[in-house]
């Protein structure tokens, strides 16, 4: 193929400015996806996303614009899914950084913009909804002109959701995104730059040829993994999965090597011929520091094996988790695993049981702590339950969060509070525009991660957005506090507080826990404890009730299927002593507001 | 005597529909009544029953369709000797010349709708009628002569306070009845009051008026037989036990479902396809199910456990429901404490 009629992009912006949407009328211009079959961000293919209205998982397809070929590659717009956002510009020459004409430049537009700068991509900007009333380009196209330095001229106007100006946004990507380079002779290197595990086609991998030829007929060798592989299929997604007789340099498309094990076909991993093949790995990707921990047990305990195989394969399709085995003497065995936040852990825990089939508990979340021990030993601890002896702790220091938000200026007063209610120090206080501010603050990540988020967005109508990186650890005073079912320490959901915070913590969480917990049979308390004191109590009573009252007339089936259910529902519960809690009592206990 | 074997027929009208409800009945196609009762009799006619032990008339409304008509419907249908004949019966629809024509047409028995003796609480269940109707509705049946009758009551609507339903309980009981069924106020999904929580019953309230009704009931010789119903010995409800022994029944017009020797199957939604089908001259039915060996085994525990005679002692582990159950080393049957929480109970038959 022409190296020089290629254009490769993705498309990028803060969570809901309308990336999914432009990909919807791309693929109706170039007429990829036929009328009929269209549906509202038809690359967001998975129920979670579809449920959710969010992008999780970037994705690729190849269309065709006036003799060009165009890549492009959709893109999630949520913090926590911001290591897809960067593997996915390794495979480009541009992106189209969309901006809310209703919104201006949200925090994760600058993360964004600013790692497509990393890349060296040259950013075609597009104010988009501007068909709403809210609209007001002119005031945005400043607004970005100023803070990102794209000349206001330059930035398309387009309505992602009538297809205004979307030919002209495609006119704009061929003349200004420039062709990928590459050497179709030279040996073959292609990244491949995402996978997944397919039920029927073993690994499916994303690639992008940077130099030579991958054609399903010669032997292949991946790269880092050291391994030969046979190709099977080797295509491009238009967006039906269409097999292809070779990618050429500049070419984006998938591989199928039949692949077993999927540790073989990791994201970053450089894929070359096995005869006369290339000395020369590219540059990979250094996998994204989890940030969040938690525990996740199956709940029928034979399920372990099955929940290994299970993040392996998840794993393939997102390197950010990780993962160790953990035992528990509440919850029996199970992973220990990280997380990029706590959204990404509810959908991680929630792809694992849908796609999966298994039925998970999940701890409370933890972040990493640096525990000093009076030996002098440094130790790093993820998790409460391992968490030495307060007689043998020196000191602690918990990770910081190095925050921005950016706010209309008028909600500048109530986050203020609210960073200082989570042991914020203010670093600087910036002015984008007029009316809109940038707060950079430094934050225990531990007070970030929890409803920090929610709050902040309840606080600003939705106005405020957020972003953030490490920035270090620093010495605090932190306790466990520990949790008791029916008098019993459940380990696994111990946590680490600031002192100042334990008492109110444990009379938040036993109140949570208490809404959360499904009467059971007998009373059950619930008690919050540092160090064997008890500070905060509530008790759950007995159920008295449960029986359906009535029979359904002839209807007996129903009765049946509703008993049924229930057995089911049970099978969601993991029993701790005798107590039986849902799965998900701790990521919901951690999300209802203060 | 052969096995028992019933017959049960669905009226799907309605003059209002109640908010709680969610029986397929409709309040807009009267103009079928006639049409329907006819369908009703031609598909009796068709299907060759033997002679039946129980017929129950249900719905929707039975009392608001033609009484002469609907007792032609009935009588299209072959009993033996003491049949049970129940027909269930709206409080507003009762009037003394119908409870002729019903007790002359072979009818024994009534099921009253009662559901509350409290002004307030009728109306918050959105019912059309007054305690008063129901003195009035019951002296009929009794005037009539037809022997025994059932009142049904629900508690736990909006409102009701404990003195609510002992006085609904009271009155209740002063009306004579041979069966009583209370029902706890259960939110049926889809109905309009399932999308108003705040009127939603509190479980501990619920267990509170189920205990009342229990003491109150038992005092006058009403003596509990399954989870909801109370009767005097003699008088259990013979159609409604062939539900719950796994009996053989047939359901005719809409919506009505039927069992035969472990398959168990229901009838088309609507009256309209209902009346088409008897009309084309098919079958009825919407779809079935047969049951296989163990399904069938399990369901017979679980509807015998909701019963006074109980289980086999081998089908629930005892002591892991120390004050649910109690047992003579034969059978384990349910304590009153185990009957309020009877699916705790079922999700460990074996
Ligand atoms: N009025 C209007 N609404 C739009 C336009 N573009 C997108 N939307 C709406 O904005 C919402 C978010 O759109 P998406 O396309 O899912 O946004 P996204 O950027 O892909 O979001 P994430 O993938 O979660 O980051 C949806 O409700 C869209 O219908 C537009 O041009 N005009
Ligand atoms: C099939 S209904 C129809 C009888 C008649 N139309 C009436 O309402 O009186 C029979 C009985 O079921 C009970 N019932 C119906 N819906 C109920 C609900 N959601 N909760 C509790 N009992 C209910 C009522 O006591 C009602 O009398
Ligand atoms: S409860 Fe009875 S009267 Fe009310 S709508 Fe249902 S069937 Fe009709
Ligand atoms: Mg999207």
């Amino acid at each position: 193929m022409d190296l020089a009629r290629i254009r490769n992009f993705s498309i990028i912006a803060h969570i809901d400015h309308g990336k999914s949407t432009l990909s919807d009328r791309i693929l109706e211009l170039t007429n990829a996806v036929e009328k009929r079959d269209m549906r509202s961000q038809y690359l967001d293919t998975m129920d979670l996303e579809r449920e959710r209205g969010i992008t999780i998982k970037a994705q690729n397809v190849r269309v065709d614009w006036k003799g060009f070929t165009l890549h492009l590659i959709d893109t999630p717009g949520h913090v926590d899914f911001g290591y897809e956002v960067s593997r996915s510009l390794a495979a480009c020459e541009g992106v189209v950084l969309v901006v809310d004409a209703a919104q201006g430049i949200e925090a994760q537009t600058l993360a964004n913009c600013y790692l497509a700068l990393e890349h060296n991509l040259e950013i075609v900007a597009a104010l988009n909804k501007i068909d709403l009333p809210a609209a007001d380009p002119d005031r945005y196209a400043q607004e970005i002109e100023t803070v990102l330095g794209i000349p206001a001229a330059d930035i398309l106007r387009i309505s992602a959701k009538t297809g205004d100006g979307v030919d002209g946004l495609l006119d704009a990507i061929c003349e200004r995104i420039p062709a990928p380079k590459g050497d179709p002779d030279a040996p073959l290197q292609a990244l491949i730059f995402d996978s997944q595990y397919d039920q029927y086609r073993g690994v499916v991998s994303s690639v992008r040829v940077m130099n030579g030829r991958l054609n399903s007929k010669s032997k292949l060798l991946f790269m880092q993994a050291g391994t030969p592989q046979d190709p099977i299929e080797v295509g491009v997604r238009r967006p039906v999965p269409t097999p292809v007789d070779e990618l050429g340099p500049g070419e984006v498309g998938y591989l199928i090597a039949g692949i077993k094990e999927v540790a073989q076909a990791r994201s970053g991993e450089t894929v070359t011929t096995f005869h006369g093949g290339s000395s020369e790995a590219l540059h990979g990707y250094s996998d994204p520091k989890p940030m969040v921990f938690c525990g996740l047990f199956p709940i029928d305990g034979d399920d372990f094996e099955l929940m290994r195989e299970s993040l392996e394969k998840l794993k393939l399709n997102d390197a950010s988790i990780t993962y160790a085995p953990e035992s528990s003497g509440a919850l029996g065995f199970g992973f220990r695993c990280g997380f990029l936040g706590l959204l990404h852990m509810e959908i991680v825990k929630e792809r694992l049981e849908r796609e999966f089939n298994l039925a998970l508990i999940a701890t409370a979340p933890s972040v990493e702590y640096r525990v000093h021990r009076t030996n002098g030993v440094v130790e790093l601890c993820d998790n409460p339950a391992d968490l030495p002896q307060p007689q043998s702790i020196d000191y602690i220091e918990e990770p910081y969060f190095r925050v921005s938000i950016i706010t209309p200026k008028e909600y500048t007063g109530t986050l203020m509070d609210l960073c200082q209610t989570r042991r914020g120090d203010m670093t600087k206080l910036e002015y984008l525009s007029p009316e809109r501010v940038e707060l950079h603050y430094l934050l225990p990540l531990a007070e970030v991660v929890v409803d920090f988020f929610d709050q902040m967005k309840s606080r600003t109508q939705g106005y405020a957005s957020l972003d953030y990186e490490l920035n270090g650890y620093q010495r605090s005073n932190l306790v466990k506090v520990d949790l008791l079912l029916n008098g019993i320490p459940a380990d696994a959901f111990s946590t680490i507080v600031h002192r100042d915070k334990a008492f109110a913590y444990g009379n938040r969480m036993c109140e949570k826990l208490k809404e959360l917990i499904p009467r059971q049979m007998f009373d059950v308390p619930i008690q919050a404890a540092i160090g064997g004191k008890v500070i905060a109590r509530e008790t759950v009573k007995a159920k008295r009730k449960d029986v359906l009252a009535k029979c359904y007339g002839g209807d007996i089936t129903r009765k049946r299927k509703l008993l049924e259910k229930q057995k089911e529902g049970k099978k969601k519960m993991k029993s701790i002593g005798r107590v039986e809690i849902p799965g998900d009592v701790f990521i919901s206990a951690l999300k209802l507001d203060d | 005597m052969s096995e028992p074997f019933g017959v049960y027929l669905h009226i799907p009208f309605c003059a209002a529909r109640c908010g709680y409800c969610a029986f397929a009945t409709w309040t807009d196609r009267h103009h079928l009544q006639a049409q329907y009762l006819d369908a009703l009799q031609r598909d009796i006619l068709r299907s060759a029953l033997p002679p039946v032990t129980s017929v129950f008339v249900g719905g929707g409304t039975p009392t608001l369709v033609d009484a002469a008509a609907l007792i032609e419907v009935v009588r299209a249908i072959p009993t033996t000797d003491g049949a049970e004949v129940t027909i269930e019966c709206n409080p507003d629809d009762v009037t003394l010349e119908m409870m002729h024509i019903y007790r002359a047409g072979g009818v024994n028995r009534v099921s009253l709708g009662v559901q509350s003796m409290v002004g307030h609480v009728l109306q918050s269940l959105e019912r059309t009628h007054v305690p008063s109707n129901v003195v009035r509705a019951v002296t009929a049946i009794k005037q009539a002569g037809i022997p025994t009758f059932n009142l049904d009551l629900i508690y736990g609507g909006a409102g009701e306070s404990l003195a609510d339903w002992r006085t609904t309980l009271e009155q209740a009981i002063d009306l004579g009845p041979s069966h009583i069924s209370a029902y706890a106020l259960t939110i049926e999904a889809g109905t309009p009051l399932a999308a108003k929580p705040e009127l939603h019953p509190d479980d501990d309230d619920l267990a509170d008026k189920y205990e009342l009704a229990d003491d109150l009931l038992a005092a006058v010789g009403l003596v509990n037989y399954e989870v909801s119903n109370w009767a005097v010995p003699g008088h259990e409800c013979r159609h409604n036990m062939l539900y719950w022994q796994q009996g053989d029944y047939r359901g005719f017009g809409s919506a009505a479902h039927s069992h035969a020797h472990g398959r168990r199957f229901w009838n088309l939604r609507t009256p309209e396809r209902y009346i088409e089908a008897v009309d084309a001259g098919e079958s009825t039915e919407a779809a079935g199910e047969d049951l296989d060996a163990e399904t069938r085994r399990m369901e017979g525990l679980q509807l015998a456990l909701r019963m006074s005679d109980g289980v086999p002692v081998e089908a629930l582990p005892i002591d892991e429901l120390e004050g649910l159950v109690v047992t003579d080393g034969v059978r384990v049957r349910l304590t009153r404490t185990g009957r309020l929480l009877a699916n705790e109970v079922s999700l460990r038959l074996r």
